[in-house]
């Protein structure tokens, strides 16, 4: 769709990306062909029905999975020429991710689960950045700790600060609230609207929840793998409203 | 609940199928070693079964039949042929025919080499046509002629189609009369009973004068007589009307009975291998256990979820603890049906290879419905056993775990373990000790319940040791290896448990392999060390299968230029106050010049009628120099007086010695087992050494060794059992190869999404390999280091204990140890291979969406 006139770059985006799931029985279009434009330094949250495709659109632009057509781009690269080994490195060096669920390795510390892709990169720390992102995690005094001695809204945290530690092009984040509860979620969901407006950091946020989307600068809405509308600056009333819009339209369908 | 179980027994047929190939392989070997002794027992059954005539007389040796038979010397005592008449006379008795009856006359072939294999016996008869039991003659003429004079000979149709000879070439043989060679025109080929197989054996057919020329001075006299009884009188009457008038040197049996004697002699010397086989099935399944201990344990830890989802679903612990049985019984059945199979394919490859050596079992295989059973039984029974565990592990999985993540082993089932563990280690090395060091009854049993103690407890033992052995085996990972290094170290400690388990599988390996390489060094080492010290003799005669030899090469290799001197020494049974004894005998003035011999007590003057025995000998029987005991020799039964003690030296292990004239005296034929021969000073080795050679070249049963060669020789006995060990202990290092292959590739699959994630953040499938590599070798190594300390333990233990019977030097192949932790590391890379590949090849996106 268009791209929003003060951003000075886009941090991803796809043209025409279709994906197709199976064959003829049980062939399934999970997208098809989505046109759009991730901008550098902006909270995007996508929205939509279950089964809309918005996992989907995710795991394409954030090459873990592959397009049935359609290119998309991380900054200036294309992902379809791409093979493993060049798709492993910019996972590593440029792309965050935030799962819903099971985002830390259960053997190692919150500290080294956060250094995690650095680690494997060889990459050494910057520890002025490290501490800064610990600090806005607000996880300091719990880095020696394993997963199991932290809570679920810690764990997303720890997550979250792995994600943003070595500093991707842009982080895809798939409903990284939708285990927890309102008061943990809105822990996350602020720290991952600070990065955005204190360092800069670009995400892409898959939600069912208005209040989540609320945090991001602007939402798009998704329907049978079509972006179907898109909203800036939202708040919940305002995309509640939309989103019982759609609902209609999708029982009229 | 058991349409469920089959259903998720087929969603997992590789990995049961890994903890099945331990049964496959440990039923096989018990399965294996059954049908092949039944095949051993029916084959010589047949081929003796029927051989002898109704009933046997000969010369009544002291002891069991077989105590003389293991030194191939019989006995001198012969029959005159007066008593044969006599026999024949008895009114019970149709006829009465007398044999005569070499066991150390070889054919040699067209080359002039040996024809039997090592070890078997050349037999000579003299040819009568006296039927056997059963009404046929032992020997029929399939082409020539009947030998009819000296000579002349007949072979057996075997032996005459691999010698390379015609009819009426000449034969050659060697012998043990004065003159060794012995040259006779062959003049037919005879088949031996129904078979013709002789066991590898060959068989000279002689015309009866021409025997007793050959074999017995030229007396008219026999080693036996063959009884036909007369129509009407049973064997058992006959027996009995000769045994009335038998002198008391003689006996007289049924041929049956001698028949069921010769073929179970045969049968018992065979028996080891089913004893060797029965061993490596119990090692394998002993190590099958912790494996398949592990697979379920794992199996059910994956699924402590749909467990708890059972529970919850109202299923009663019975019910999931029967469930878990349950499969375990299937893969039994299976295990144990494949093993039967595989058992069968052994035994037909042992009988081809025993054909190839030249002992050929006729007929098919022999499958009784005892060993179908016994295999099924091992095979289910241990696949339970070992399943019980965790089955019951599973029952115990509350409900409630059907909403929690994961399922943690409660601290209580640890200290259990320590305690039960070391318990069980501790009462093993008290029973160990006890059998090693204390005076009892069945010190083996001791020893084996021990070492089997050690084996259970150590292996609880396993998880709590496994921890601090991690950190030190895996600590340098990280630092070597980053963060791969990190992950791999702390996967391999997630769950110490498990690995120790896994572990625990290669740890008996190695503790075995550990213990025989040490038993082995040490073995080598005695040797070495009683040649160096114990023989200065430069140069050593002997039979390399240890059968003995005439008094006339010793003769011949007396008149080799520069010889100084020729040792000879003879070995025999005998009964010492009633046991059976191993004697040697030699003039201990000129063995003392040879071999090292030290009087600490008496004389070494050894006369008629006395004996020496080593000083540790003396005290365990409280002898002391002119003390007497009673020796019963084939042909006498008399006392003999203690001449001298000598010091314990590993060459002669401080056995009695007896001089040669004794030996005679008791009927033992005078036949050389070795010759120590005694250059001149300053006579040149290689000179003479050649001379020896030439003056023995007619006489292929014998060779001649410098020192080195026969050191060398020494050891590659002890070597080449070694190797047999190790290629069986190999196998149990497979199963415990298969062992970590099973549980890296469960614990990959149980890591699924964590690996998932791993790739998502940027882990190259290369890196995962590694840290999957890393943790294989971090188990492989847990388990030879344990393995190797319990091994260096057993093999000390076990050469301390033998020390006195002539493993008297402890030696550790330090750099072999080394060598073996090694390769245990190299196992560990091979086993990761497959489930490491299984890791890289997991679909990122699949990998962290799955349940
Ligand atoms: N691996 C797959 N194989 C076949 N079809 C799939 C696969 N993954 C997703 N789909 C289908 O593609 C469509 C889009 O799925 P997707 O997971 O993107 O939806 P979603 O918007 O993330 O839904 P939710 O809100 O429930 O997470 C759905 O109809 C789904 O059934
Ligand atoms: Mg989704």
């Amino acid at each position: 769709m268009t791209t929003e006139p003060s951003s000075p770059r886009t941090a991803a985006h796809a043209v025409d990306l279709t994906k197709i799931y199976g064959k003829d029985d049980t062939r399934v279009v999970a997208l098809g062909g989505v046109t759009v434009e991730f901008a550098a330094g902006r909270f995007t949250a996508i929205m939509g029905p279950s089964g809309s495709g918005k996992s989907t659109l995710m795991h394409c632009m954030a090459a873990l999975d592959s397009s049935t057509s359609g290119e998309v781009y991380i900054g200036d690269t294309e992902l379809s020429g791409l093979n493993d080994k060049a798709l492993t490195k910019l996972r590593r060096d440029k792309i965050g991710f935030v799962f819903q669920a099971f985002n830390l390795i259960p053997t190692l510390t919150a500290k080294e689960n956060i250094t995690l892709p650095l680690d494997i990169a060889g990459q050494s720390i910057d520890k002025e950045w490290f501490d800064n992102v610990i600090a806005t995690v607000g996880l300091a005094d719990r880095l020696g700790h394993k997963p199991n001695q932290l809570s679920g809204g810690q764990q997303q945290r720890v997550a979250c600060a792995r994600a943003l530690v070595s500093k991707p092009e842009i982080i895809f984040a798939d409903e990284p609230t939708g285990n927890l509860d309102s008061r943990s979620g809105t822990e996350v969901l602020s720290f991952l609207r600070r990065s955005v407006r204190e360092f800069g950091q670009t995400i892409v946020m898959v939600t069912h929840d208005p209040n989540a989307a609320a945090y991001s600068d602007r939402v798009l809405f998704l329907a049978d793998g079509q972006i179907v509308d898109e909203l800036a600056d939202p708040t919940a009333e305002k995309v509640l409203e939309r989103m019982k819009g759609f609902d209609a339209v999708g029982q009229q369908a | 609940m058991i349409r469920a179980t089959l259903k998720s027994l087929a969603a997992r047929k590789l990995r049961l199928a890994m903890s099945a190939f331990a049964i496959v392989l440990g039923v096989a070997f018990v399965a294996g070693s059954y049908v092949f002794t039944d095949t051993i027992d029916r084959t010589f059954d047949d081929i003796f079964g029927g051989l002898s005539s109704d009933v046997v007389v000969r010369p009544d040796l002291p002891g069991e039949a077989d105590l003389f038979a293991g030194f191939a010397t019989g006995t001198t005592t012969t029959i005159p042929s007066g008593l044969v008449d006599e026999v024949a006379d008895l009114p019970g008795v149709e006829r009465a025919d007398g044999d005569v009856e070499n066991q150390s006359f070889f054919v040699l072939d067209s080359d002039g080499d040996v024809m039997t294999t090592q070890g078997a016996p050349g037999i000579a008869v003299n040819y009568h046509d006296g039927p056997v039991a059963d009404g046929a003659p032992v020997l029929e003429l399939v082409d020539g002629e009947l030998p009819s004079g000296p000579g002349e000979v007949a072979l057996d149709d075997r032996t005459f189609e691999d010698s390379g000879y015609q009819l009426g070439d000449d034969v050659q043989f060697v012998g043990t009369g004065d003159d060794p060679r012995v040259t006779a025109e062959l003049v037919g080929v005879v088949r031996f009973g129904e078979s013709g197989s002789l066991a590898g054996a060959s068989l000279s057919v002689f015309e009866t004068g021409y025997a007793q020329q050959l074999f017995l001075d030229g007396d008219d006299a026999f080693n036996r007589i063959s009884v036909t009884a007369a129509e009407g009188t049973s064997a058992e009457q006959v027996r009995d009307e000769i045994s009335a008038i038998l002198p008391g040197d003689f006996e007289a049996l049924t041929g049956a009975d001698v028949d069921e004697e010769t073929a179970s002699a045969i049968e018992e010397g065979l028996g080891f291998f089913n004893t060797f086989l029965l061993v490596f099935a119990a090692i394998a399944l002993f190590v099958g256990v912790f494996l398949i201990l592990n697979t379920f344990s794992i199996l059910v830890a994956q699924r402590s979820q749909e467990m708890a989802l059972y529970r919850a679903l109202g299923a009663g612990r019975h019910q999931v603890t029967r469930s878990v049985l349950l499969e375990a019984f299937v893969v039994g059945v299976v295990g144990s049906t494949l093993g039967l199979l595989l058992g069968l394919g052994v035994a037909q490859l042992l009988k081809t290879v025993f054909g190839a050596f030249g002992l050929e079992l006729a007929g098919g295989l022999v499958l009784q419905p005892r060993t179908v059973v016994i295999s099924y039984v091992v095979g289910i029974v241990v696949t339970m056993v070992a399943a019980y565990v965790p089955a019951r592990r599973a029952s115990k999985v509350p409900p409630i775990a059907a909403m929690r993540d994961d399922v943690v082993s409660t601290e209580s089932s640890r200290r259990v373990h320590l305690w039960v563990g070391g318990g069980l280690t501790l009462l093993g090395a008290a029973a160990m000790a006890t059998g090693l060091f204390a005076d009892v009854n069945d010190a083996a049993l001791m020893v084996g319940a021990g070492i089997f103690a050690v084996f259970i407890g150590v292996a609880l033992l396993a998880p709590v040791l496994a921890t601090p052995v991690l950190r030190v085996v895996a600590g340098w990972y990280p630092k070597a290896f980053g963060t791969v290094g990190r992950l791999a170290r702390e996967n391999a400690l997630r769950n110490p448990r498990r690995t120790a388990a896994t572990a625990s599988a290669l740890m008996i390996g190695m503790a075995l392999v550990t213990a025989i390489s040490i038993v082995g060094a040490s073995a080598n080492a005695t040797v070495d060390k009683a040649l160096d010290d114990g023989v200065r003799a430069q140069f050593v005669v002997s039979n390399a299968v240890g059968q003995p030899f005439s008094p006339g090469i010793a003769e011949q290799v007396g008149q080799v230029d520069g010889v100084d001197e020729v040792v000879s020494v003879r070995m025999s049974g005998g009964l010492v106050d009633g046991d059976q004894t191993f004697l040697q005998s030699f003039d201990p003035v000129a063995y003392s010049r040879a071999a090292d011999l030290e009087l600490v007590a008496g004389t070494d003057e050894l006369g008629p009628g006395q004996f020496l025995i080593g000083e540790d000998q003396a005290e365990s029987k409280g002898l002391s120099v002119g003390d007497t005991v009673r020796l019963q020799l084939p042909g006498s039964d008399e006392d003999i007086e203690l001449a001298g003690i000598y010091a314990q030296s590993p060459l002669l292990a401080g056995g009695v010695v007896v001089s040669q004239q004794t030996l005679a005296d008791g009927a033992v034929p005078s036949l050389d087992s070795m010759l120590y021969v005694i250059a001149d000073d300053g006579a040149d080795l290689a000179t003479v050494q050649d001379g020896l050679k030439a003056a023995t070249a007619d006489v292929p049963t014998v060779t001649v060794q410098d020192q080195d060669e026969y050191k060398q020789q020494s050891r590659d006995q002890v070597n080449q059992l070694l190797f047999l060990v190790y290629a069986l202990l190999g196998l149990a290092v497979l199963i415990a190869v298969l062992g970590i292959v099973n549980t890296l590739a469960l614990s990959v699959m149980e890591r699924t999404r964590e690996v998932g994630l791993l790739r998502a953040v940027g882990l190259s499938r290369r890196q995962l390999r590694r840290t999957i590599r890393l943790e294989s070798i971090a188990i492989a190594v847990l388990g030879a280091v344990l393995g190797v300390a319990l091994g260096l333990l057993f093999g000390v233990s076990l050469q301390r204990a033998i020390a006195d019977d002539g493993l008297e030097v402890l030696s550790v192949p330090g750099g072999q140890l080394i060598v073996f932790v090694v390769l245990a590391a190299v196992v560990g890379v091979l086993a990761a291979v497959w489930p490491a590949r299984r890791a890289a090849k997991l679909d990122v996106l699949r990998a962290i969406t799955t349940e």
